[in-house]
């Protein structure tokens, strides 16, 4: 897993054109200097979201279109699979996109007056990416879902 | 900037524990702050709605924290189970410290 996880990021650096020095700094960790604060990953993002809990699949649906032409507003949402009591609800969801400048999208908190653990927005997409949402629930576990979105004209910068 | 005007859609009655579905728009430019002015070469520092929060009688009900890939003018839809009448406040924060807000009452039940 912690394997898979640094190859992964090694991938991401190299796409990103900062060379292996980079990625010897992000693989130590986000203590060390400010590059890693700059360069935050998608799974740094999650990371810091889920204090490294194991992040199982299911009971969260997210949906996107599949092909998105205008990168500048696309938009996204999720469903999420409980039944919104005070002992069993959807604490906050985390979307982020893998692709972007900086990954982070936005934080929703949920309370139990929400009935439902569902929410849509509209969001930027530099380029095609993945866009994922991960959901904590209230007794700690983690679950998250994951949609390709191909984009034909980036949102960012200009 | 335009002026910054708040837009919410919020059912104007419901059942008691009935989920309604609120929709928000607020007007706003999303400075990303990865744009670059055409002119001048440098970047356009970043301006964006920071917190977008929801309450029903002065209780949380949901809330994002946004960034800025999160488009301009941020659509927010999201639900609510409504126990009883009241008033629903929402609430922007913009990164320059200026908050706009609105508020919708609905009317639970005969």
């Amino acid at each position: 897993m912690m394997m898979k996880a640094a190859t992964m990021r090694v991938t991401r650096r190299q796409a990103l054109g900062l060379g292996a020095g980079a990625t010897a700094v992000v693989i130590a960790g986000p203590t060390v200097g400010p590059a890693v604060a700059k360069g935050q990953t998608a799974e740094d993002a999650i990371k810091a979201f889920t204090g490294g809990a194991e992040t199982k699949t299911g009971k969260v649906s997210l949906s996107t279109p599949e092909i998105a032409e205008n990168g500048n507003t696309v938009p996204v949402s999720f469903d999420i699979e409980s039944p919104m009591t005070a002992d069993d609800h959807v604490q906050s969801v985390l979307v982020v996109a893998d692709g972007n400048p900086r990954p982070g999208v936005a934080t929703f908190h949920f309370s139990e007056m929400s009935g439902k653990a569902s929410a849509s927005t509209r969001i930027r997409l530099a380029k095609t990416q993945n866009v994922i949402a991960v959901a904590r629930m209230s007794d700690g576990s983690f679950f998250m879902d994951k949609r390709l979105v191909k984009v034909t004209i980036g949102g960012c910068g200009g | 900037m335009a002026k910054v005007k708040p837009r919410v859609k919020v059912p104007k009655k419901a059942e008691a524990g009935e989920v309604i579905t609120i929709k928000t728009l607020i007007n706003h430019k999303m400075e990303s702050g990865f744009r670059k002015d055409k002119k001048t070469g440098e970047l356009i520092p970043q301006k964006i709605i920071n917190k977008f929060s929801a309450e029903f009688n002065g209780k949380p009900v949901f809330s994002a924290d946004v960034r800025p890939a999160v488009s301009a003018n941020p659509y927010f839809q999201f639900k609510v189970k409504v126990p009883e009448s009241g008033t629903f406040k929402f609430t922007w924060v913009d990164d320059d410290g200026s908050t706009y807000s609105t508020e919708k009452k609905i009317k639970v039940g005969g």
